[in-house]
C-alpha cells in the first residue's frame, strides 16, 4: 500500500533516531533552512579536511520526512569531497522532481525517500535538508 | 444533529470528510447561486451610477450591511464596515484606532491564544506609537486565565483584544464578562469573531465589546468580504487606513474630508458580488438558526471529543469536555509529526489542518511546534468523526505506536 512506501521503517528509524545531531564546535559551513509553511527547520554544520567533508552536523525538528532525509544526508556525505557532495546533492534533488527517475540504485539508503514521489506536497520536505546543504556548501 | 450535507455541492463533488471548517467553510448552494445570479443579471459599481444596475447593485450591497447588523444584533446598520475579512478589519482598528490615541508606555492587553491576525497588527502599531504589549495567559485546561487577566487590567491597559473563539484550542472565552471587565478600565474593547460567529449566536449588545470584527468565508460564505462593527462614537474616532474613492465627502488638491461612517472606511470598490454571497450565508444560517448551529457544533464536539480521547497516545490540546468550548479541536498523536498526520489522514479523504494554526506564540506556551486540528461546522457528521479516528489509528499503525 502506498503509505507503506512513504513511511519505510528506515525512514522511520532516522526520524526517531537521527544521525549526526551533535552541534559542531567550530564549522567550516552553516547554514538554516526553513520552510515558513509548514515551520520545518533544518541546520546543516560542516567541516572539511581539505576538499572532503570531514564533520556533519544536521539538526532541526519538523515531520519524519524532513528530518530523515536530513539524517540520512548526513551520513551520506561524510567523507565525501564537496564536488561528489554537490553532484550527489544536485541527482538527488533531481530524483524527487523530475519526471522519471530510475536512479534509485545510487542513492543507497535515501532511495527510501523516493516514495515521497507520490505526494508532490511533501517533496518539499524531503528537499529542505540538501537546500539547506546547497547554502551551506555556497556559502 | 443538522441534516444539511445535501446542501453543500462540494460534498456530493467530492470534498470527503471535511474537517478544515474552521479555516475556510463549504459553501452552500444558495450562497454559490445568489452570487451568480446576481454577477449575471443585475450587476453594476455601487454608489455612483444614476442608472438601474447600479441603483439595484448599492441596495443590494447595502443590504448585505443591514443583514450583517440583525446577524449580530447590532441596533444600526452604519455600525457595520464591510471590509475583507476579520484581519482587515483588526488592522483597521490597530492602525485606524490605535494610531491615532496610543501614546508612547501605552498597553496593549492581548491573550497567548490570539491568532496571528490579532497580534501583528498590534505589534505595528506599538512599533509606531511606543505603546507596550502585554499578554493573558492560559489555564492548564486550555481556557483563557481569567485571573490573570483581572490582575492585568490593574495596569490600565488602553486597548484589551482578544478572541471570542480560540483557533487552535476551541475554547470560548466568557467575552462579555471580560469586555465589561476591561471597559470598567476605560478600556477599547476588540474582539476577534472570526471563530465565534459561525459558530453561536451573537448579540453585540450583550457582549458590550466596541468592536467586533469576523470573516465571512469561515460562516459559509466568500472569501474577500467580512465585517468590522464598532460602536458608533468608536467608529468617528477611527482615522481611515485607505484613501480613495467612495471614502470621501469632498477633495480638493491639497487635502481631503471625509464620508459619514461607514463609508469613509471602504474605499475603493468593494466586494460587491461577495456582498452579495454574504447576505445568503446569513439567510442560510438564520434559517437553519444559530442556535441549532450551536447545538450541532456542541453535540459533535462532545462525540469527537470522547472518540479521540479512546485513541491510545492522542492529546488533546485545548479543553477535554465541551463546556465553554467550540469544535475546533487541536491534538498531537504520539512523536508523529502533525504534517505526517495529515498525509495519512488525506489517504482516507480526511481533510484536517496541520501547523501552527497561525497561533506561534501560542505553540510556544502549549510547548509543541506543531498541531493537528479537525474543526467542525453545519455540514459535519459523525462519519467524519469516525473516518477520522479510523486514520488515526491506521497512523499509529504505521508508526508504530
Amino acid at each position: 500500500m502506498a503509505l507503506e512506501e512513504l513511511y519505510r521503517e528506515v525512514i522511520l528509524d532516522h526520524y526517531r533516531n537521527p544521525r549526526n545531531r551533535t552541534a559542531l564546535e567550530e564549522p567550516h559551513a552553516v547554514a538554516e533552512g526553513v520552510n515558513p509553511l509548514c515551520g520545518d527547520e533544518v541546520t546543516v554544520e560542516l567541516t572539511f579536511g581539505g576538499e572532503a567533508v570531514e564533520g556533519v552536523s544536521v539538526r532541526g525538528h519538523g515531520c519524519s520526512i524532513s528530518q530523515s532525509s536530513g539524517s540520512m544526508m548526513g551520513e551520506a556525505i561524510k567523507g565525501l569531497d564537496r564536488e561528489a557532495v554537490a553532484v550527489l546533492s544536485r541527482r538527488f534533488q533531481e530524483s524527487l522532481t523530475s519526471e522519471d527517475s530510475n536512479s534509485e540504485s545510487e542513492f543507497g539508503e535515501l532511495a527510501a525517500l523516493q516514495g515521497v514521489r507520490r505526494y508532490p506536497v511533501r517533496v518539499k520536505c524531503a528537499l529542505l535538508p540538501w537546500t539547506t546543504l546547497d547554502e551551506a556548501l555556497s556559502a | 444533529m443538522l441534516d444539511v450535507r445535501q446542501d453543500f455541492p462540494a460534498i456530493a463533488a467530492g470534498a470527503g470528510h471535511f474537517l478544515d471548517s474552521a479555516a475556510s467553510a463549504l459553501k452552500p448552494r444558495a450562497v454559490l447561486e445568489a452570487m451568480n445570479q446576481f454577477a449575471g443579471t443585475v450587476y453594476a459599481n455601487v454608489h455612483r451610477g444614476a442608472y438601474r444596475l447600479s441603483t439595484t447593485s448599492t441596495e443590494l450591497y447595502e443590504k448585505a450591511r443591514s443583514r450583517a447588523a440583525e446577524f449580530i444584533g447590532a441596533s444600526n446598520p452604519d455600525e457595520v464596515v464591510l471590509c475583507r475579512g476579520t484581519t482587515t478589519g483588526l488592522n483597521m482598528v490597530a492602525a485606524g484606532w490605535g494610531g491615532e490615541h496610543l501614546r508612547p508606555g501605552d498597553r496593549i492587553l492581548l491573550t497567548v491564544m490570539e491568532h496571528h491576525a490579532n497580534i501583528v497588527p498590534w505589534q505595528m502599531v506599538a512599533r509606531r506609537t511606543g505603546a507596550v504589549l502585554d499578554y493573558v495567559g492560559i489555564t492548564e485546561d486550555g481556557h483563557l486565565d481569567r485571573d490573570g487577566f483581572v490582575a492585568k487590567l490593574d495596569l490600565q491597559p488602553r486597548v484589551v483584544a482578544f478572541t471570542g473563539m480560540s483557533n487552535v484550542l476551541g475554547s470560548i472565552p466568557p467575552a462579555a464578562a471580560l469586555a465589561e471587565a476591561a471597559r470598567a478600565t476605560g478600556a477599547l474593547v476588540v474582539v476577534d469573531g472570526a471563530q465565534l460567529v459561525p459558530h453561536r449566536p451573537v448579540d453585540v449588545q450583550s457582549i458590550g465589546a466596541d468592536f467586533l470584527a469576523f470573516s465571512g468565508h469561515k460562516l459559509l460564505g466568500p472569501t474577500g468580504i467580512g465585517v468590522l462593527w464598532g460602536r458608533p462614537e468608536r467608529l468617528e474616532e477611527m482615522e481611515p487606513t485607505e484613501g480613495g474613492g467612495e471614502m470621501i465627502a469632498n477633495v480638493e488638491l491639497d487635502h481631503s474630508t471625509w464620508a459619514r461612517i461607514p463609508h469613509r472606511f471602504e474605499a475603493g470598490t468593494p466586494p460587491i458580488i461577495e456582498a452579495v454571497g454574504l447576505t445568503a450565508a446569513f439567510d442560510y444560517l438564520d434559517e437553519i438558526g444559530m442556535e441549532s448551529v450551536a447545538a450541532h457544533d456542541a453535540e459533535l464536539t462532545n462525540y469527537a471529543l470522547k472518540r479521540l480521547s479512546e485513541v491510545e497516545q492522542l492529546r488533546i490540546q485545548g479543553p477535554l469536555t465541551g463546556e465553554d468550548r467550540g469544535g475546533a479541536i487541536s491534538f498531537t498523536l504520539g512523536d508523529v509529526h502533525p504534517h505526517d498526520l495529515a498525509t495519512i489522514l488525506d489517504q482516507r479523504q480526511v481533510s484536517v489542518r496541520a501547523g501552527h494554526h497561525c497561533a506561534k506564540p501560542l505553540m510556544r506556551v502549549l510547548g509543541v511546534p506543531a498541531t493537528a486540528r479537525a474543526s467542525i461546522s453545519v455540514y459535519t457528521n459523525n462519519e467524519d468523526i469516525d473516518a477520522l479516528i479510523s486514520g488515526l489509528e491506521e497512523a499509529s499503525g504505521l508508526f508504530g505506536i
